[in-house]
């Protein structure tokens, strides 16, 4: 089969602590011979703190990467947080056309962003073409709470764009896992709070694994590196059940197709859940 | 409470805060829709809908200097609970910027430092490095001991790198500075 190739936005986290997403989201996309060419010296998408406090900067971080990712391919993005950065600034450079004469003259070139393509919209797309009916029953019966946090809410002026609701649900069940109704799938996990107001975050975080636990959840899965975090570092509460990044697990499901080094950067250690469930990583 | 009057310039305001978020706040019927979503509204000293109500009335000094500007993160649910497609995350970045420029009393000076350390952190490398913004932060909030244990375990997990992840073009990364000026 011919490697399609998309290029690749990984963002901060994904480079960085969240660096076993990049690793199984890479992995599992192998599998299917799509490979990804991350954008040359990318840089911040904006982030959230940035965004707070000098919307101007947050613009101009974003629009380097719509200039310098190739225009001619979908540019793939693995990070909710950064896919709204990049799309609300493709949305307000379309709008604002001061603005964008501005970046193209401070570019030297035309405004030809390249189409975003969200994890979940590919994801999407490769179970409609039936990338996935092999996959039968290979997750066990895990049970899991499909956890989105605030990727699912957008500004009102993205209220157009692609939604992605039940996804993970989706996903999950035709893998053969059994994805819980619950309540806090789409609970913000408090972002930054958890560094600045650690005990608003923690209350917070611990609602939501209360809810899973309550659920009768084995474990929660995320799409997003920042929710991942937030929940390892910042729930205190004795009754804790591992978080998996979405990417983790669709390559759990592929047999050898997961490594157990990602597994071993979680801080609330997924090994006895996995052995119970007899999900091996296995790939030496 | 001191009574809030109404005059020629109260209406300036809330046309500030509209040209700078264009979030069509008036359109806010009060429902409290936002208020009841948000998922921090129970830590904040004004709600989300009377922070709206505010600016309304043309209360700024009382509207800049609340908890709830910097409590908002900025996660939407408040729009996509909202009957009316109210932007109120647009508005709070709208307040925290003004409150920024003008030299407001910023009701929580910690999540401030935190949001200037992570724009320094992409300023010196064009990424963000956590670790740097991590201690960064606690050198200058004087707290260097109520998160060790969390900093120690995420760094034996390899969750912390000890070096940047870069830009290497680290003129354009300045240059984006300058035109970030520009785009406010």
């Amino acid at each position: 089969m011919k490697t399609i190739r998309y290029s690749y936005f990984p963002g901060c986290s994904l480079a960085t602590t969240a660096k076993e997403n990049n690793a199984s989201l890479i992995s599992f996309l192998g599998h299917f011979d799509m490979g990804l060419d991350e954008v040359k010296d990318w840089n911040c998408c904006g982030s959230s703190s940035t965004h707070s406090v000098n919307s101007g900067l947050a613009l101009a971080l974003a629009s380097r990467n719509l200039f310098i990712a190739p225009e001619d391919r979908p540019l793939l993005v693995a990070c909710p947080g950064c896919h709204l950065r990049l799309g609300q600034a493709r949305i307000e450079l379309a709008a604002d056309e001061k603005k964008r004469r501005r970046v193209e003259q401070h570019f030297n070139r035309e405004f030809r962003p390249p189409r975003l393509l969200h994890f979940f919209e590919l994801l999407s797309k490769m179970g409609g073409d039936g990338l996935f009916n092999g996959l039968k029953g290979k997750l066990n019966g895990l049970k899991i709470a499909p956890y989105y946090g605030c990727m699912l809410a957008r500004p009102p002026k993205m209220n157009r764009e692609k939604n992605h609701h039940g996804l993970i649900e989706k996903t999950m069940a035709s893998l053969g896992a059994q994805p819980l109704q619950w309540s806090y799938a789409s609970r913000c996990c408090g972002t930054f709070l958890s560094v600045s107001r650690p005990r608003i975050a923690s209350a917070q975080v611990n609602r939501i694994m209360a809810g899973a636990v309550r659920a009768g959840a084995e474990c929660i899965v995320t799409a997003c590196a920042m929710c991942h975090l937030n929940l390892e570092i910042r729930c205190d509460s004795s009754h804790r059940i591992p978080v998996f990044h979405f990417s983790e697990i669709l390559s759990l499901a592929l047999e050898g197709n997961a490594s157990p080094d990602w597994f071993r950067r979680h801080l609330i250690d997924p090994a006895p859940l996995l052995a119970r469930r007899n999900l091996s990583p296995c790939n030496p | 409470m001191t009574p809030v009057t109404f005059d020629d310039t109260t209406h300036e305001f809330l046309e500030a805060v509209e040209n700078m978020s264009h979030a069509g706040l008036n359109r806010c019927w009060h429902c409290l829709a936002c208020s009841g979503g948000c998922p921090f509204s129970r830590d904040m000293d004004v709600l989300p809908n009377a922070v709206i109500r505010m600016i309304q009335f043309g209360m700024k000094a009382q509207v800049l200097g609340c908890s709830t500007i910097w409590l908002c993160v900025g996660c939407n649910t408040c729009s996509v609970e909202c009957p009316n497609a109210v932007d109120i995350a647009a508005i709070m970045d709208a307040l925290r910027q003004t409150a920024i420029r003008e030299g407001a009393p910023i009701a929580e000076p910690g999540i401030l430092e935190f949001h200037n350390q992570v724009v320094d952190s992409i300023s010196r490398h064009g990424r963000t490095h956590k670790l740097e913004i991590m201690m960064r932060y606690k050198l200058a909030e004087r707290d260097l001991f109520s998160d060790i244990d969390l900093g120690l375990r995420m760094l034996s997990k390899r969750k912390l790198d000890l070096l940047p992840s870069k830009v290497s073009d680290k003129k354009a990364v300045q240059a984006l500075f300058r035109l970030g000026g520009e785009l406010s």
